[in-house]
């Protein structure tokens, strides 16, 4: 059964136009294609036939408005044929409605170049955003040196357990896996030469002075910085930050320093442990696979590694910590009241904080061949 | 009574949107007073510039004879111990309990003993009306409606003598919001208090408001007492006063 139908009519200068049936959102489609394709040329007058509509809902309405308005505006008489009493009620609310409210403004397009210029702008303005809290850091952080009441003890002791012991095991895993593969896949090379003893330099150096430190830095920023961003966006979501700010509490002193002096702490600690357990994964291999036993392995370590490789990859440890804790929180304090800008700062606060410990790896590694270290 | 709260040509503009262009008020001790309009115009942004979380851009704002727009940081901390505040939501911090978080700013900034600490928190809880075994949940843990309370009892705790209420009664049912609105009144009678409230609640603006402060279309289109307002011509107090 068709529920309805559109006739149009074409007599001389004269238009008719027959609405028929249940006119729905669902079946006006077609019907304003074909009220859009409809030629008006040399038309005088028209008549909307609604009397055969048993039923219309706002949709249809607006459609019968637009068309209405589309007529008289190519002075075109109309002569709309309804007696329908709900219809005629419908279709008078709607005009009512219409001819009241306000024209939504739809923003016009912008160029590219004014596309362009807006993110630049604003990634200036993110850029001094970052700048201020670094500013603001440095200041708290000297008046943090110079009163010893302004320590919290509490809160550190707390941040270095939620992000230093508690990440032991997960560090100690993958470092003893990285050392596993790297000696694995240098052993394969090095029986070629027959060279099997220098595994011990290779594993000493490249662990101690460069994969620890990173891999340690790398796992603390997915495990701490997107733990603080997302602890302090939601704080800030809750209006907790603000709470604590009209308390007089500074939110610096209360969250930022703390969790930034405990991962300073904690990442050379951390350091450390991924030094032992990759030269253990190292030594594993080597036994396994070339036959050199704990003994000889520690002896020709004692022999060829300085002790400057152990404290370079150490060194290393506070700069990491800083970059990633001061990432992580910049991060939590530029959430915004929406809950996906906790989604989003999270995920930029890990690639930043990683890509930032990677930029800072290649500094140092310039910097320490260039000393000669 | 002296003025508490001086507002002058206080203007606000965020990106190309003008919220405030203008605003004068006066704000008197022992006033319970509302900052009212529609909605997106401005109120909760001109509380936020009052409690120094947003930066005046432009104008004047005193309290307690204190010019905020350029106010020193150990002024700035003695004048935030002077008031409490309200959130919308509460704020509590999530961290903590109920008891805690009543305890904080005793805790921060004052050298009492625990003892004297609890006797201060137990008696803060029992003016909000909060049931003393209650108080060890955490802020998950309890209602909407004991949340505000709570949140109320911790801005009590460092007896303010002016209080910041951000819509204390939405999120409320009706006969809580009542009774919060009673205990308003008997907190402004016990305790002195002056109150500053933006609210949307008009049994809640009856009920407690002294005077108001209406914005709308940026300017303060009305300040004085309720009973004259109809006379104010302004479509948002025509529609939004109309049904009493």
């Amino acid at each position: 059964m068709l529920e309805s139908s559109f006739d149009i009519l074409h007599v001389d200068d004269k238009l008719s136009l027959v609405f028929k049936g249940k006119l729905t959102i669902y079946n006006i489609s077609n019907f304003e294609q074909n009220i859009s394709t409809l030629s008006l040329y040399n038309i005088k007058t028209a008549t909307i036939d609604l009397n055969a509509v048993t039923f219309m809902d706002s949709a249809s309405s607006i459609l019968i408005y637009n068309l209405q308005k589309k007529l008289s505006h190519n002075n075109i008489d109309i002569k709309l044929l309804c007696e329908n009493k709900e219809v005629l009620d419908i279709l008078l609310l709607v005009s009512k409605q219409k001819d009241s409210a306000e024209k939504l403004i739809h923003k016009d397009r912008k160029t590219i170049i004014q596309t362009i210029g807006k993110h630049t702008y604003q990634n200036y303005l993110g850029f001094l955003s970052f700048m201020s809290f670094m500013g603001e850091l440095f200041f708290n952080k000297l008046r943090y040196i110079t009163s010893i009441k302004y320590i919290r003890l509490k809160e550190i002791a707390f941040e270095i357990n939620e992000s230093g012991v508690k990440a032991f095991g997960i560090i100690a895993l993958t470092s003893f896996l990285i050392g596993l593969v790297v000696a694995y896949q240098s052993a394969f090379q090095l029986k070629i030469y027959g060279a099997n003893i220098f595994i011990v330099d290779m594993l000493g150096i490249s662990i101690l002075r460069e994969l620890a430190p990173v891999i340690t830095a790398i796992v603390i920023a997915g495990r701490s910085g997107s733990a603080f961003t997302a602890q302090i966006g939601a704080m800030k979501i809750t209006e907790e930050l603000d709470a604590m700010r009209t308390m007089g509490f500074d939110p610096y002193r209360f969250l930022v320093l703390p969790r930034i002096i405990a991962l300073i702490i904690t990442l050379p600690i951390l350091i450390f442990v991924a030094d032992i357990m990759a030269l253990i994964g190292g030594m594993v291999v080597a036994y396994l696979d070339l036959g050199i036993t704990s003994d000889l392995f520690l002896e020709r370590f004692n022999e060829v590694i300085a002790v400057k490789h152990f404290f370079i990859g150490i060194i290393k440890g506070p700069f990491f910590a800083f970059l990633i804790a001061t990432i992580g929180i910049y991060r939590g304090l530029k959430v915004k009241d929406d809950t996906q800008s906790i989604g989003f700062n999270t995920t930029k606060s890990v690639v930043e904080s990683i890509f930032a410990v990677i930029i800072c790896d290649a500094v140092f590694s310039i910097a320490f061949t260039n000393l000669g270290i | 009574m002296k003025n508490i709260i001086e507002v002058k040509n206080i203007k606000t503009i965020f990106d190309d949107r003008v919220v405030h262009n203008g605003l004068n008020l006066n704000i008197k001790e022992g006033d319970i007073y509302g900052l009212l309009g529609p909605s997106g115009c401005g109120k909760t942004t001109l509380l936020r510039e009052m409690v120094m979380l947003e930066k005046i851009q432009s104008g004047s704002i005193k309290i307690f004879g204190n010019e905020l727009s350029n106010i020193k940081h150990e002024k700035a901390q003695e004048l935030r111990r002077k008031w409490g505040v309200l959130f919308q939501a509460g704020a509590l911090f999530s961290s903590l309990s109920i008891k805690e978080n009543i305890a904080l700013p005793l805790v921060e900034y004052t050298n009492l003993s625990q003892d004297m600490i609890n006797e201060i928190v137990e008696f803060k809880v029992s003016i909000v009306g909060l049931k003393a075994n209650d108080i060890n949940l955490y802020p998950s843990q309890i209602s909407g409606g004991m949340k505000k309370k709570a949140a109320l009892a911790r801005s009590l705790a460092m007896d303010p003598k002016l209080l910041f209420l951000d819509e204390p009664t939405s999120g409320l049912d009706p006969i809580s919001a009542r009774e919060f609105d009673r205990l308003i009144l008997k907190l402004r009678d016990m305790l002195g208090l002056s109150i500053v409230m933006v609210s949307h609640d008009l049994q809640s603006i009856y009920d407690t408001l002294d005077r108001v402060a209406i914005i709308d279309n940026k300017k303060i289109v009305y300040e004085g007492n309720l009973e004259n307002i109809h006379s104010v011509d302004s479509k948002f107090i025509q529609t939004f006063f109309a049904k009493i």
